[in-house]
């Protein structure tokens, strides 16, 4: 590629750094004047006139995770390089892009169509693959279809819910915080002495160790992390389970919340929004494919593998909302469960149907799941969520 | 001592970042462009350098291989959950304190001159991050896995590095002498704060691709002959392709390689049942055993070949 020319009038490479900081932080980096700064001088230190040795001393400095450095060699293009900025002159090949306009416009009607009108939301299987109708008890099904029909939240959540949700989740949260920290703290009846203060109180009996003050291991808050099903199935407890998170997470700021249907989605942030009718606003936008189809053992498997890895540890909760009605094979649930147990959290679920007379875990998903849980328990509503407060204490 | 803290490690050791490299090779280093070039700037800058990567990719033998180059000491500071300044900083040497308070009493010393004896240098325990700003020639910090580590250490690091200080109430504030060459090293036990990645240059250290593993088995074991050091790193660079909990890193590879010649095979696909033994170096986990059969093992050392 060749390199990028400038216009007479640019103001030198201390513009052109300062421009490409702000291309970055366009780009999500967050970057500030003292990076600028940081990037010229560490520009100084190298043969800045070649290409790639510029790139990777940019980059060691504006980068800060291995997701922003994979991304880097792509922005460092875009913004040097003429052939990142200007389109090249190369022959125009309108076979292939026909060819690519071609499945665009296929894979936008592959998945289910959006529906006009209200539909029956409650339906589990809106596409109509026969099982439902076929079975003469009623028996309920997942489906695989992803919905896209947008759901409005405010529709189904009000802010009042909030606010009551937000008082019981502070509640259980409070109950859950038992952990221990290896950490001490000064304290009158602690079990290990500490010298520290031993010895300064000492000075004043002249010398004489007469105090012995004490310091224990302070309890450590444990962090909860709730997955909510929002599925067709689902659908119908979607109020007060949003409700519930949405307190929670505005009680409690270290804790994390994910949505899932056929996609995983975090939703911590935008639940967190100070007005709560803008936080429900943003989910909607977030869970684009809520009251479709479930894969909760795909959903699991990827919380397992990518989210799990940086926010599951040994002083972790956690907490799933769903009916176990899956169309993954049962086996993909029971191998995340494991893995997921094995980073030492614990796992409540939280299942809706259990509160029905006669109900029995026979679903497949739900059979698999139930020997890696710590508890399994019944929820439908805000009620019964108070009301699991006895139960987590015996966790 | 304030004026001499604020002195960068000196620059004309470090023409380019490839000598840097060479450097790093020529003791048994092989460092890929983008870790070459960070340790440069780090280096040149006087800024501390995070590395990240996933465990036993080598982000911890980089200190070690520096502190070589460089010929200075290494000072390591190993992290944890519950580590607090006590054993990071400093701490006072209680046990001589108290017989020293007896021994000022029947001397019938006065309480100054009592109270500043107490609280000299003699009594005082360097830890690791003291020790380091103390030193007569900048040493190579390591503070290794910052993440186990809380987050409030995570802070109050943060002061460290930004003015290789510490203040001590008893004594007043300590300046660095010189400035260590700081690295850090994590893989992601919890996400770093922001304010800890903006003041480190930053490398991602990821797994060697095939030619340089291949350079970093022939510099450590160069006894291995050519053939089987490329089977080696064949049927290492497949294994971390399958779906395992635990890939087998730099470390590990070079223990399965330390392995084989121990046992003696000129060919992986010799012998089976000695090539399952040896697999114990690189597969740590029950499920990960469970994964690689004998079978599927012969079928990447036949494709390694």
């Amino acid at each position: 590629m060749k390199p990028t020319r400038f216009a007479a009038r640019d103001d030198g490479p201390a513009a052109r750094v300062a421009g490409f900081m702000a291309h970055l932080r366009l780009n999500g980096f967050s970057l500030g004047v003292a990076e600028t700064e940081l990037a010229l001088a560490a520009l100084g230190q190298v043969e800045a006139t070649d290409a790639d040795t510029a790139r990777m001393a940019l980059q060691c400095v504006c980068a800060g995770s291995a997701e922003q450095a994979a991304r880097f060699p792509a922005l460092f293009d875009a913004y040097w390089r003429n052939g990142g900025r200007v389109r090249s002159k190369a022959v125009p090949t309108p076979v292939r892009t026909s060819m690519e306009r071609m499945q665009t416009s296929r894979t936008g009607n592959d998945n289910a169509a959006p529906s006009g009108g209200g539909g029956r939301i409650e339906a589990p299987d809106d596409g109509g693959e026969g099982e439902s109708e076929a079975g003469g008890e009623g028996k309920r099904v997942a489906s695989r279809l992803a919905n896209l029909m947008k759901k409005d939240l405010r529709e189904l959540v009000s802010a009042q819910d909030i606010r009551q949700a937000e008082a019981v989740a502070r509640r259980l949260g409070a109950v859950l915080c038992d952990r221990r920290s290896r950490r001490r703290r000064a304290a009158k009846r602690g079990q290990a002495i500490d010298f520290r203060r031993t010895i300064r109180a000492s000075l004043a009996t002249g010398g004489e160790p007469l105090d012995l003050r004490r310091k224990t291991r302070p309890d450590r808050a444990v962090r909860i992390v709730t997955l909510c099903d929002v599925s067709g199935s689902m659908l119908v407890y979607a109020r007060p389970f949003l409700a519930f998170l949405a307190g929670w997470m505005r009680a409690d700021p270290t804790s994390d919340a994910y949505l899932f249907h056929t996609r995983l989605v975090r939703i911590s942030d935008a639940l967190r929004d100070e007005d709560p009718l803008r936080a429900l606003n943003r989910v909607t936008l977030l869970a684009d494919g809520m009251g479709g189809g479930s894969k909760i053992g795909a959903a699991l498997a990827q919380f397992a593998v990518r989210d799990a890895r940086r926010i599951v540890g040994g002083r972790t909760v956690v907490v799933i909302l769903s009916d176990g009605y899956d169309s993954d094979p049962p086996a993909v649930i029971g191998a995340a469960l494991a893995k997921l147990k094995k980073r030492g959290c614990r796992i409540l679920w939280l299942n809706p149907l259990k509160g029905w007379a006669g109900y029995a875990p026979i679903a497949g998903a739900m059979a698999a799941a139930l020997p890696h849980l710590d508890l399994f328990a019944a929820a439908n509503t805000l009620a019964d969520l108070a009301a699991l407060e006895g139960e987590l204490s015996r966790l | 001592m304030g004026i001499g803290g604020r002195q960068r490690p000196p620059a004309q050791t470090m023409k380019d970042w490839r000598d840097l490299q060479s450097d790093f090779a020529r003791h048994g280093y092989v460092a890929a462009d983008d870790l070459s070039m960070a340790l440069h700037i780090a280096l040149a800058l006087g800024r501390p350098l995070l590395l990240e990567g996933e465990a036993g990719v080598g982000k911890t033998e980089v200190a070690r291989t520096l502190a070589a180059v460089k010929s200075t000491a290494l000072i390591r500071l190993q992290c944890y959950e519950g580590l607090d300044a006590a054993q990071a900083i400093y701490e006072w040497n209680y046990q001589r304190q108290l017989l020293a308070i007896r021994a000022s009493a029947e001397a019938g010393e006065t309480g100054r001159v009592v109270e500043a004896r107490l609280f000299s240098d003699e009594f005082l325990l360097e830890r690791p991050l003291l020790k380091a700003i103390r030193q007569p020639v900048s040493p190579v910090l390591l503070i290794d896995e910052i993440d186990r580590a809380d987050e409030e250490f995570e802070a109050y690091l943060l002061e460290v590095l930004s003015d290789y200080q510490i203040t001590v109430p008893e004594i007043g504030t300590i300046s660095a002498i010189t400035r260590p060459m700081v690295i850090l090293t994590a893989n992601g036990t919890r996400d770093l704060s922001d304010a800890l990645r903006r003041r480190c240059i930053y490398a991602h250290v990821g797994y060697p691709d095939r030619a340089t593993e291949l350079a970093i088995l022939r510099s450590r074991c160069p006894a291995l002959s050519d053939a089987l050091s490329r089977q080696i790193i064949g049927f290492v660079q497949a294994l971390r392709k399958e779906e395992l909990d635990k890939k087998p890193g730099v470390a590990e590879m070079l223990d399965f390689a330390a392995a084989l010649a121990g046992l003696g095979l000129a060919d992986l696909t010799d012998d089976p049942v000695v090539l399952q033994a040896a697999l114990g170096t690189l597969l740590k986990t029950q499920s990960d055993r469970a994964a690689v059969p004998t079978e599927v093992a012969q079928r990447i050392a036949g494709k390694a070949a």
